[in-house]
């Protein structure tokens, strides 16, 4: 990055001599710093995974959900700064709101994903706003069957398999090749998410997290649920002896 | 002061005579029949025939909804098109307060019930009612509840209700045998009289019920009637061929 | 004392009706539903809207129920006084003259829609239908009454010449049953006659055994069995 520090990088709207906006790559960074998160496309559904880390011990367990439900049979989980989440999340509630009214149909999530893609790209044209500083994964099953993407703090947005965003993403997106994942099972994926999770933390220089976990699949009729709290400790507990076998 | 009040005189403009507003969605255009609703041991129960009227036009259509997850059931009177905006409108209340709200908070039947009260009030002011009655309930915390909303924001609460003909046909059948064990047995004998007697109605219906269990809707069912008495009659006097 | 007639005429009882009447070769099939309603009540769901008006001559009424009522009884006692006169049975074309003079010259007043049907020596079988303003038309088949527009494509493209009684009667009773499967007015039991040189034969099908066609059941989400609704999946963690 030889235009760093060159006044190319103040403004979304100045374009840096070659070619690059900064401000939108130091967005990436904001998500790079922050907890993994994942999400699986499998044979009959989704499953999304959060390291949440816990920055501070006088929190309440579970406060600061990463994940959100955008309609029944949507979720989204996000990486990177917390309250973009939410603002994003809320801006998905209105589309799919807003879809449904039009078009008395639950929304795909390719149609979600594209409204999301565009609304996030504008934030990346004018000098007086911020791009969004996270990378979202937005999973559903809908009438196309199950789907999931992700969006970029650019606004550019793919369809994925398996999604990786965040600190531990590389690792992550390696352990989710390694899976069939076209094959697998939602409640098989659970395991597997949770494993990843677990492996892609780094013990050394992170302190507490916490595993969320939701899904969507033939078991939860189709709509967006966290993972239930007895299955969710049954993977945890997995994820936890898996690790110690790979050590 | 010293000048006298000007009398009134009609500004021309002004002395059409008053033209109501909204003068369409102030009457119903497609119309459902009868609901019947009824409290029993383990909950609600619902029951309504499958008949869309367009004036005398007879077409198939569901009365009868439930909104999940809020586990009430409901059933209605009336204009069918406002029937079904009111499944969209709850459909997104529910979206909105139950599943993207992820607070854990549920709507039970009794903020089902205010809410319908509220948007019948807020339409009614307006003089655009929502042109028909709503019978609905449900079941949470243990505890049964039935309710009642009209075009008018009229609301009340009771233990066995009906709609339409049923006031006049069901209801005084239904308090004799009110808290009996067979429920749908007397169900489906109101829905008998009705048929008879209301031509707007079929002999197509769906029950639905409320408990702890959860909702349940049947599948459109047919009533069994009795006719063989009629087969020996002639002419309206003496006639005997 | 002011009255007014118009008043007293729109809640009286009326056959909202679905009647009809189909010539065939030996004779005629006349049909009609059983209800008889107040504005929006069933007075009556057992009614019998086939009136004899002489041996072999039967009318079918649709409208006010006392107009139509007193029209048949004035044109029965006017077959008889022919029969009397004459020696001989009046024909079909006779009677329906009657009821066509009866109903145009009173027509301001009357609401009655009939069809008149028989069997004469002259002409053997024949169908009449005296629309609202008192008009009379010669017809192969007639339908009329509320239920009747609903059925008029069915008829159009069903009926041919050349059947036999029990096409005819088939004929009836589906036609019948789809009026009164789609016309709020219209219900109840079918009531047939078949009339032929030898006799009058009353047919009945019970409103729980009309034929049933295209019930709708797909609009109403259960074409394949019954589907209970989903239940929610689990609670909500906080």
């Amino acid at each position: 990055m030889t235009s760093i520090g060159t006044g190319y990088d103040l403004s979304a709207s100045t374009y840096s001599p070659d070619g690059r906006i900064f401000q939108v790559e130091y967005a990436n960074k904001a998500v790079e710093n922050s907890g993994t998160a994942i999400g699986l496309r499998v044979k009959d559904g989704i499953v999304l995974a959060v390291e949440k880390l816990v920055h501070s011990k006088l929190l309440v367990p579970g406060a600061n959900r990463r994940i959100q439900t955008i309609d029944r049979h949507i979720g989204l989980a996000t990486s990177g700064l917390l309250a973009d989440g939410r603002h994003l999340a809320n801006l998905a509630r209105h589309e799919a709101s807003n879809f449904r009214e039009q078009y008395r149909a639950p929304p795909t999530v390719k149609n979600l994903a594209e409204r999301i893609g565009q609304y996030v790209q504008v934030y990346t044209l004018y000098s007086s706003v911020r791009p969004f500083g996270i990378s979202t994964i937005i999973g559903s099953v809908d009438k196309d069957g199950p789907g999931l993407f992700v969006i970029e703090p650019s606004g550019v947005f793919y369809g994925y398999h398996g999604a990786a965003v965040g600190k531990g993403r590389q690792l992550a997106k390696n352990e989710l090749e390694k899976l069939k994942l076209p094959e697998l099972t939602t409640r098989e994926a659970v395991f597997e998410a949770a494993r990843i999770i677990y492996l892609v933390h780094d013990d050394a220089k992170e302190k507490e997290f916490e595993l969320e976990m939701s899904w969507i699949g033939d078991e939860t009729n189709g709509r967006h649920v966290p993972v239930p709290k007895d299955l969710l400790d049954e993977a945890e507990q997995k994820a936890k002896e898996a690790l110690e076998n790979f050590e | 002061m010293g000048m006298p009040p000007t009398p009134y005189t009609p500004d021309p403009r002004r002395s059409q005579a008053w033209i109501p507003f909204n003068t369409r969605s102030e009457q119903p255009i497609v119309t459902g029949t009868s609901v019947l609703a009824l409290t029993y041991k383990d909950g609600i129960m619902l029951a309504g025939d499958n008949l869309a009227s367009y004036g005398s036009l007879a077409c198939s259509a569901p009365r009868l909804s439930v909104t999940i997850p809020s586990y009430t059931i409901f059933g209605a009177s009336g204009n069918m098109s406002d029937f079904q905006y009111l499944q969209h409108d709850l459909d997104n209340l529910i979206i909105q307060e139950e599943v993207t709200a992820q607070d854990g908070h549920q709507l039970g039947p009794k903020q089902i019930h205010k809410y319908l009260s509220q948007v019948f009030y807020a339409r009614r002011s307006k003089m655009d009612s929502l042109w028909k009655s709503v019978l609905g309930g449900g079941f949470k915390d243990g505890k049964r509840f039935l309710l009642f909303v009209d075009l008018l924001s009229v609301t009340y609460t009771v233990l066995t209700l009906a709609t339409c003909y049923g006031v006049y046909i069901a209801q005084p059948l239904l308090r004799k045998a009110f808290e009996g064990s067979e429920v749908r047995k007397i169900k489906e004998d109101w829905l008998h009289v009705l048929f008879y007697r209301d031509p707007r109605s079929t002999n197509q219906y769906q029950i639905t019920t409320i408990s702890a269990a959860g909702p349940t809707i049947s599948p459109s069912l047919k009533l069994e009637t009795e006719w063989s008495f009629a087969e020996s009659i002639r002419g309206y006097g003496p006639q005997t061929q | 004392m002011n009255v007014d007639i118009q008043q007293l005429k729109s809640g009286e009882v009326n056959l909202g009706t679905s009647i009809m009447a189909v010539q065939f070769d030996g004779g005629v099939v006349v049909g009609a539903d059983s209800r008889t309603t107040t504005g929006s009540y069933i007075a009556n769901r057992v009614t019998d809207k086939l009136t004899h008006v002489h041996d072999r001559i039967y009318c079918c009424r649709s409208g006010s129920a006392a107009d139509t009522q007193t029209i048949a009884d004035i044109v029965h006692m006017s077959l008889q006084q022919y029969a009397q006169s004459f020696g001989e049975a009046p024909t079909v074309s006779v009677a329906a003259n009657y009821f066509q003079t009866l109903c145009y010259t009173n027509k301001d007043n009357l609401s009655a829609g009939i069809i008149v049907g028989g069997w004469d020596k002259d002409v053997g079988p024949s169908v009449y239908n005296i629309p609202l303003g008192g008009g009379l038309f010669r017809q192969p088949w007639a339908i009329g009454g509320s239920g009747s527009t609903y059925v008029y494509g069915y008829c159009d493209a069903t009926y041919r010449e050349g059947w036999g009684r029990d096409e005819t009667v088939e004929f009836v009773k589906n036609t019948l049953s789809l009026a009164m499967a789609r016309d709020g007015s219209s219900g109840g039991v079918i009531r047939m006659a078949v009339i032929t040189e030898d006799a009058v034969e009353r047919l009945f099908v019970p409103g729980n055994q009309l034929p049933t066609f295209w019930e709708g059941l797909e609009v109403l989400g259960n074409s394949s069995g019954a589907k209970q609704p989903a239940v929610e999946p689990m609670a909500v963690e906080v």
